[in-house]
């Protein structure tokens, strides 16, 4: 069998950043919008964003927003904001964030940072225009902790655009940034390619495939580097060399099973096939639903055949016819399932998704043939976007759900609230009106008498403040005065007159004292007044408090709850529409899958007719070679 | 800086293994259009429900947790690396207001910055008596526990107390209760 070496290489898109994570570290301090992230954190984007959300329109509607903790961090928030948005899938909204805040009066650091945003989103949906208009608006100071991440974006999108000759400068700049090991190495030899400089670009894959390693993503550019440096030389029909960038590639690492089968045939194409079985016997133990797998399946006694070994080819062949035969047979198994509606039940069971690795515990569920493709399914960018939407939407519907039931329950409280307080409100309130009578005639009393002392601190008027004793008998006196005629006794109203005089003696010679003591008085009416005021307050907070816990609620409740069920009728249309959509997305490429190992079993079966008879010659010209004395021993 | 993930790349080399190549973006082609509309769709509706979800949220606080008597606890981690956090128990005068066992996630977004709101109630206004316990494993192996009594006052506006954990080390910082 000849081993077709046909490489596509469709060098379109490079790297793309990741989906807007969340920055390491939180800004100190806003408390919710510090409880915002730990929402996101835990990938819990839809809570983060309705607290966020939430924190930011309040901070808007402030009239003083500089007195808000929030203050400082509103644009952190907001871009965090975009981070949240993209990370729950809501491309639109976060561009619309974004582009508000470079349309904004901000400063340049932050206006050049939303340009670098709504960049990677236009990015990242592969509307390059746009990426490319946004990026070029970044003039001026960029925040240091991004001025690589923008740098890279931009060298992307040239890439992205055909455009290598000013990706280059970029990326070679870029080479010694330590957060970007090797993805610069990387994408310059995508733009080598790109200019059609092959050689350049083996040399630049072999300096990515040479980066040392701390994490895993650096490990893995590493690994796809080599593999591809290594398919290159394949094609290019230097053997020995592409052996060796393939052996580079880690053999646990998500490129080995295609670096394992092409170094196989690196040493088929030299006719070395004892060494090309090295890898493939290794290959063929490993998961059988990988293409590589099962296209080692048929190379593996391929090059046994070709080692004469027929007898051992044969038995290869034949496991493979049936290793083919039992996954067609599981295709068709998981093709019923999911025409027969159970691959849409098994995403959403509870138990699975609360597991963080459930794509992969779903193949081994006993009798659940509806996913036992499933991780090869989400290879499928329109499949996993398409299931995560699906998923998305499953968790929106069942929190319209809960909300839908806890309507119920408020009906239910303020219900209650009611029935509570409404048959002993009417009596609180006449309690009321008494306290706040009496509280509005000390208040006039009080005001009257404020008003005495303000003209007496003026001028002097003593006969205020006499006393009520002082009062009765000066009126007495000056009654019996008024009843004297003229021909009274001189002495009667001289000792009228003296004592007249003695009262106002003692009233302007008490008078300072007396004032003192009123103005002392009048300290504790304000008192009295200030306690009453205390209790009316304290009263109106209350009545109000009561009243607000079960009046005004209905037509919020109402409009809630219509809203809630028309978005769960949306949901479930949309759910019914998406979900038929990723059955016929799953049973397409399921199909796919079964045609290209019907394509293998026929090959399978031919190759192993081929290596009986080749074997049975083999037998046969053993047989006639041997003295006839010997056959049978 | 993010580092970006070889998972997300677009890739950029597809390797055709056989003659029989199996293209997944062809057999899913037919639908992509109608997939890109759902999305958007799928976008929308996300946005009303979380115009919901604000509106929601309001209500319920005005409902259930009225502001002259709303009172919220938040934990926050000072120190991550001090110890291990499993657990932390909240009483308010005496009575059990919130007992929270971590989870990994959890404790990767405390140490990340995050403030996780533990408790909301409602309580009456005057002065009232908070106990914090701490449950951990030190870098030791060691179990950790430690109590710390706190008063505070509850005036007619909401209040919001946050608890910083600083763990074993921080002296009379190891629990501090902040106002906020």
């Amino acid at each position: 069998m000849r081993r077709q070496v046909h490489v596509l290489l469709l060098f379109a898109a490079v790297a793309l950043m990741a989906p807007a994570g969340i920055a390491a570290q939180a800004p100190q301090r806003d408390l919710y919008f510090a409880e915002a992230v730990f929402w996101a954190k835990q990938g819990l984007y839809f809570d983060a964003l309705e607290r966020l959300d939430t924190e930011i329109t309040q901070h808007r509607g402030l009239d003083e927003p500089e007195l808000d903790t929030l203050y400082p961090f509103i644009h952190d928030a907001e871009f965090f904001v975009g981070d949240f948005e993209l990370n729950f899938r809501m491309h639109h909204r976060a561009g619309r964030a974004i582009a508000a805040v470079l349309e904004g009066n901000v400063p340049e650091v932050v206006r050049n940072e939303a340009a670098y945003r709504l960049a990677r989103i236009h990015f990242q949906k592969g509307q390059l225009k746009d990426a490319l208009i946004a990026i070029e608006r970044i003039d001026g100071r960029v925040p240091a902790e991004i001025r690589d991440d923008v740098d890279y974006l931009r060298a992307n999108i040239y890439l992205a655009t055909a455009r290598p000759e000013e990706a280059r400068p970029i990326l070679r700049r870029l080479q010694g940034a330590r957060a970007l090991t090797g993805f610069p190495e990387y994408n310059l030899a995508i733009a080598d390619l790109q200019e059609q400089d092959t050689e350049a670009a083996l040399h630049q894959f072999e300096k990515a495939g040479s980066v040392k390693a701390s994490d895993e993503s650096t490990r893995a550019i590493r690994d796809k580097s080599n593999l591809v440096r290594g398919t290159l030389l394949l094609e290019a029909g230097r053997y020995d060399e592409a052996k060796t960038a393939l052996e580079r590639v880690r053999l646990d690492g998500p490129f080995s099973n295609q670096a394992l089968l092409s170094a196989g045939w690196a040493d088929t194409h030299q006719s070395r096939y004892e060494k090309a079985l090295v890898p493939w016997n290794i290959l063929v133990a490993r998961n059988r639903t990988d293409p590589a797998v099962q296209e080692a399946m048929l190379a593996l006694p391929y090059a046994y055949g070709a080692l004469n070994v027929h007898g051992r080819a044969a038995v290869l062949y034949n496991q493979a016819l049936e290793s083919f035969g039992s996954e067609l047979n599981r295709l068709d198994a998981s093709i019923e399932a999911i025409r027969e509606g159970r691959f849409l039940e098994a995403l959403v069971r509870e138990e699975i998704r609360k597991d963080r690795d459930w794509v992969i515990r779903l193949r081994s569920l006993p009798e659940a043939p509806e996913t036992y493709y499933l991780m090869e399914l989400m290879a499928s960018h329109d499949f996993q976007t398409g299931l995560s939407n699906y998923l998305d939407m499953e968790d929106l519907r069942r929190r319209l759900s809960r909300w839908g039931a806890s309507f119920d329950a408020f009906d239910g409280i303020i219900a209650a609230r009611r029935d509570y307080f409404e048959p002993r409100l009417p009596a609180l309130d006449k309690q009321f009106r008494d306290v706040d009578s009496r509280r509005r005639l000390r208040l006039e009393q009080h005001e009257i008498l404020s008003d005495r002392l303000q003209s007496m601190l003026v001028a002097p008027r003593p006969e205020f403040l006499a006393t009520t004793g002082e009062r009765v008998v000066s009126a007495r006196l000056e009654a019996l005065r008024e009843g004297l005629d003229a021909d009274a006794d001189a002495e009667l109203i001289e000792r009228i007159g003296r004592l007249q005089g003695l009262i106002t003696w003692q009233v302007k010679t008490a008078y300072h004292e007396r004032l003192t003591a009123f103005y002392g008085h009048l300290q504790d009416s304000q008192q009295a007044i200030d306690l009453l005021t205390e209790q009316y307050d304290a009263y109106v907070r209350v009545r109000q408090a009561a009243t607000h816990s079960y009046v005004g609620y209905d037509r919020t409740i109402k409009r809630l709850r219509t809203r809630v069920g028309e978005a769960s009728s949306r949901i479930d249309r949309l759910m019914a529409r998406q979900g038929y959509l990723l059955e016929q997305v799953a049973i397409r490429e399921l199909e796919a899958r079964s045609r290209r190992l019907e394509g293998y079993e026929e090959r399978a079966r031919y190759a192993l007719a081929d290596s009986y008879d080749r074997a049975t010659a083999a037998q046969a010209a053993v047989e006639t070679a041997l003295p006839a004395g010997v056959e049978g021993e | 800086m993010q580092k970006p993930i070889a998972a997300t790349f677009v890739a950029a080399v597809f390797l055709g293994c056989s003659a029989l190549g199996w293209n997944t973006a062809r057999a899913a082609e037919p639908s992509a259009q109608e997939l890109r509309s759902l999305d958007e769709q799928v976008q929308e509706i996300k946005t009303d429900v979380l115009a919901i979800a604000a509106e929601l949220s309001a209500l319920e606080e005005q409902l259930l947790f009225p502001s002259s008597t709303q009172v919220s606890v938040f934990v926050s981690l000072e120190r991550p690396d001090a110890f291990r956090l499993d657990a932390v128990r909240v009483t308010i005068d005496g009575e059990l207001a919130a007992h929270h066992i971590y989870s990994f996630k959890e404790l990767d977004a405390l140490a990340s910055g995050g403030v996780q709101r533990i408790f909301t109630g409602n309580l009456p206004g005057g002065e009232h008596e908070l106990a914090v316990t701490v449950v951990g494993k030190l870098p030791s192996g060691k179990d950790y526990q430690q109590t710390e009594q706190f008063t505070f006052e509850k005036s007619i506006d909401p209040r919001l107390l946050g608890i910083a954990l600083a763990g074993p080390g921080a002296g009379e910082a190891a629990i501090q209760l902040n106002d906020w």
